[in-house]
């Protein structure tokens, strides 16, 4: 097929989806949708992972974002009972603005490319890293103190979110 | 057969969806949005990551993204918890308001 191979071809497509989808995330105005959008360029990114040979990590990515993360995000939302009409908007300047500024960081990254070596290719296809065998050896190794303080900075955060989001004793409630 | 793919090509792709979650925050005003604008960021960090460690073949790299992700989690949910009290007191998660309302 015009000389491509299908890991070419995955990718191609792979990126463009995700691209798109990101695309949609910032410019469509109703949240709920934009949190759809999102779930699926993280489907995408999913996919590159997988072609990349990193198959744990895919499935942790599907399993923590599109699963947990989001639907987190889809429960604020539709509790807070947002929609297209009650989204405000920034000033037409702003949003042209902003636009300008990613413009000129792309341009900036782009060039900053030029100069660096071409062709080293990314053989994601015999790799054996990405599996969960290989890759719980180093976790258990040589990242296990890392390892440990993550389970502490979980535990803080499960506090932490349960303290902040603790509705607070109104004044008649503390009186009573 | 399996060809592989350029290490630039992933490298402007990353750059990319990087880029589109900085204009996501700077133009919109809606704080949820804003955070997904984030997401977004750290997750083309993470797939740049996963590329070099392919790239490399080595499996410190995919750590790292297994740590970013616990990280991730535990910043939303902080996050979120942070959003739904400004929305209590304030009724809004407009950004631009919630910046005025200290006066």
């Amino acid at each position: 097929m015009l000389g491509y191979t299908i890991t070419q071809w995955l990718f191609g497509v792979l990126s463009l989806m995700a691209i798109m989808f990101a695309l949609m995330v910032v410019f469509t105005r109703n949240p709920v949708n934009s949190v759809l959008y999102l779930v699926l360029t993280f489907f995408c990114i999913a996919g590159h992972y997988l072609l990349l040979n990193a198959q744990f990590l895919a499935v942790v990515h599907i399993v923590v974002y599109a699963g947990a993360i989001m639907v987190l995000f889809l429960f604020i939302i539709m509790l807070m009972n947002l929609n297209a009409d009650t989204e405000p908007r920034k000033h037409i300047v702003t949003r042209v603005i902003a636009g300008c500024i990613g413009g000129v960081l792309l341009f900036v990254m782009v060039g900053a490319l030029k100069g660096a070596e071409q062709l080293q290719l990314v053989q994601g296809g015999s790799s054996q890293i990405g599996l969960v065998k290989n890759l719980g050896k180093v976790l258990f190794t040589e990242f296990l103190f890392p390892f440990e303080i993550a389970s502490i900075l979980l535990l803080s955060a499960l506090v932490g979110a349960i303290m902040i989001g603790k509705r607070e004793k109104t004044v008649e409630e503390i009186g009573n | 057969m399996l060809n592989g793919i350029p290490i630039n090509y992933y490298i402007m792709l990353c750059a990319v969806l990087f880029i589109i979650g900085v204009v996501g925050v700077m133009a919109r005003r809606n704080a949820i949005i804003v955070f997904m604008c984030i997401e977004l960021m750290l997750n083309a960090v993470n797939l740049l990551l996963v590329a070099f460690s392919t790239l490399h073949q080595d499996a410190s790299g995919q750590v790292f993204v297994f740590f970013i992700m616990a990280v991730a989690a535990a910043e939303v949910a902080v996050g979120l918890a942070i959003l739904s009290m400004v929305y209590r007191n304030f009724k809004s998660i407009d950004i631009d308001l919630l910046s005025r309302i200290k006066n």
